[in-house]
């Protein structure tokens, strides 16, 4: 899987491919992982230890600490691959590397987006990112 | 890449939480493929609502530092002004003010709005500002002509305390050209008039127009609300950042200094908007009203008239909220004309984002297609949309009131 890192990390697991962008903010409770946003395709589905797979990330900026606090507690995806590069998305994981080290959730772009949507699952290694 | 000063607050010259600061900065830049960051004169901060401990530990993490430009704070989780309308509990009420007292101590303003360009700040046409927010972001770029990435949690402190930001996205000439252009033109020209279709009309851009840049033609006139309404739903259902209302919007004098010859047009009909009508009231049930919400991005001065107009003087049956910002409320001075009826003025927050409405009353109605969007998953309620006029007459009856002919 050919990565280009925006937060660097590693992680592993089966993918969780979404069918449409996703807000965390009112799109994923962070005290269980779910999408709880009503009106995506995949209400209700679990997001944590999942390679999550996305197009891009969507709608409102307080999306970054969403994905802190899902971080932060535990709930979040084990990695988030996208189609291209989400500043929000980069910034909740960022900010959680700061502040919980032991803690990090990789987010990359896939170089070939429709290939990583067909993936049960990925491994993200920063070192290597042609494997 | 760096300037001087950008490496010394980055290697910790100016202190630990400048450098932070400047991490947050320099991996954003990283991220947007930014080749050098640029001076920003004012900063919107959102991280003060409060999101999970998170944002408490961000917060902390930065005590001591201090802002370097104007900045205020968007809404908070909080109603300091009515602070009995919050059910959250003690303990999530001790960490949201916190997180509030963080910031303030951090120097910027108390101002608790989403809308801070309504009676506090106007920036300038071409000023570089680092604004949260994603109603607020869309209305600077858009209606008033100044720059501002679409900035979230963290980076809106991060750019706040160093004064810089990366050099990317809507802050540059080449990202504020049109990539898709939206022709209204076939509507009536009376529907063009009401608040409901531009929300509607939001709503259909934001979900279309995935990363471009959308520009609108076919549209005379608009009211700053408008737009505001416009900005606010395409930044809900999309990732809107600008738009651009051909003869309206400031950098769009023409279609093509905005567009490109080439730009795809998607010509909005009738049935869109219904269609989009459609999908936000999908899940409500209309026959069980709670609540009704107004005020969504914070109402100005002029919608609180309109509101008050629209009662005529009615009490009201079922609860309705209007939301707004402390500053426009004070300048307005009307408040006991609308609580004298029994509308809940809201301030400092909004029914959407904090626990205010008891989930087990039923659902809501709104004319803010943000609300409807998040309410489902913030706060457990679902939406019906109307008008501002149908979501008062619903109010005053204590049941559901549509007049589908008077906006589409």
């Amino acid at each position: 899987m050919d990565l280009t890192f925006l937060v660097s990390g590693h992680a592993s697991g089966p993918t969780l491919v979404l069918d449409q962008p996703l807000s965390f903010w009112g799109g994923v409770d962070p005290a269980t992982g779910t999408i709880i946003d009503a009106a995506h395709p995949q209400l209700g589905v679990a997001i944590t230890g999942r390679i999550l797979v996305m197009p891009s990330g969507r709608g409102s900026s307080s999306a970054s600490s969403v994905l802190a606090e899902c971080i932060r507690s535990g709930t979040a995806p084990a990695g988030i691959v996208l189609g291209e590069a989400d500043p929000i998305v980069a910034l909740g994981a960022l900010v959680a590397k700061e502040l919980y080290p032991d803690r990090v959730c990789p987010v990359a772009v896939a170089a070939d987006y429709p290939a990583a949507t067909r993936t049960e699952s990925i491994t993200m290694d920063p070192n290597h990112t042609n494997g | 890449m760096l300037s001087d000063a950008d490496q010394a607050m980055l290697h910790g010259e100016t202190g630990p939480h400048v450098a932070l600061a400047m991490r947050i900065v320099t991996g954003l830049a990283a991220a947007s493929s930014a080749r050098f960051l640029l001076d920003i004169s004012r900063a919107h901060i959102d991280g003060c609502l409060y999101n999970g401990q998170a944002s408490l530990d961000f917060a902390n993490r930065l005590s001591g530092v201090q802002v370097t430009v104007p900045t205020t704070l968007n809404v908070s989780s909080l109603d300091l002004l009515h602070p009995d309308l919050i059910q959250s509990t003690p303990e999530t009420q001790r960490r949201a003010r916190a997180l509030m007292d963080a910031y303030t101590s951090m120097g910027a303003q108390p101002t608790w709005t989403c809308a801070p360009y309504q009676a506090l700040v106007r920036p300038a046409f071409g000023e570089q500002i680092a604004w949260a927010e994603s109603s607020a972001v869309v209305f600077a770029n858009s209606v008033l002509g100044a720059r501002t990435d679409r900035y979230g949690d963290f980076i809106d402190a991060a750019a706040a305390i160093t004064g810089r930001a990366p050099a990317a996205g809507l802050h540059l000439d080449e990202n504020r050209q049109a990539g898709v252009v939206f022709d209204v033109a076939a509507l009536s020209t009376d529907l063009k008039k009401r608040d409901a279709f531009f929300a509607m009309l939001g709503l259909i851009i934001g979900s279309r127009s995935g990363k471009r840049v959308p520009a609108v033609v076919g549209i005379d006139e608009a009211t700053e609300d408008q737009l505001k309404t416009l900005g606010a739903a395409a930044a809900s259902s999309g990732s809107v950042g600008l738009f651009h209302v051909v003869g309206v919007t400031p950098e769009a004098l023409t279609l093509r200094d905005v567009a490109p010859a080439d730009s795809p047009i998607v010509e909005v009909d009738g049935e869109m908007l219904r269609i989009a009508r459609q999908q936000v009231n999908a899940g409500a049930d209309s026959s069980r009203l709670g609540s009704v919400h107004l005020g969504t991005p914070h109402y100005s001065s002029n919608q609180l008239d309109a509101v008050l107009a629209a009662l005529a003087r009615r009490a009201v049956k079922l609860n309705l909220y209007v939301s707004t910002g402390r500053d426009v409320l004070v300048r307005w001075g009307k408040a006991d004309l609308l609580t004298e009826l029994g509308v809940t003025i809201v301030t400092d927050t909004c029914t959407y984002v904090t626990s205010i409405v008891d989930p087990t009353t039923g659902s809501a109605m709104t004319d803010s297609a943000k609300w409807a969007y998040y309410a489902p998953g913030n706060i457990g309620v679902r939406a019906l949309f109307g008008s501002m006029e149908e979501c008062v007459e619903t109010a005053v009856a204590g049941h559901l009131v549509e007049r589908n002919d008077q906006w589409i």
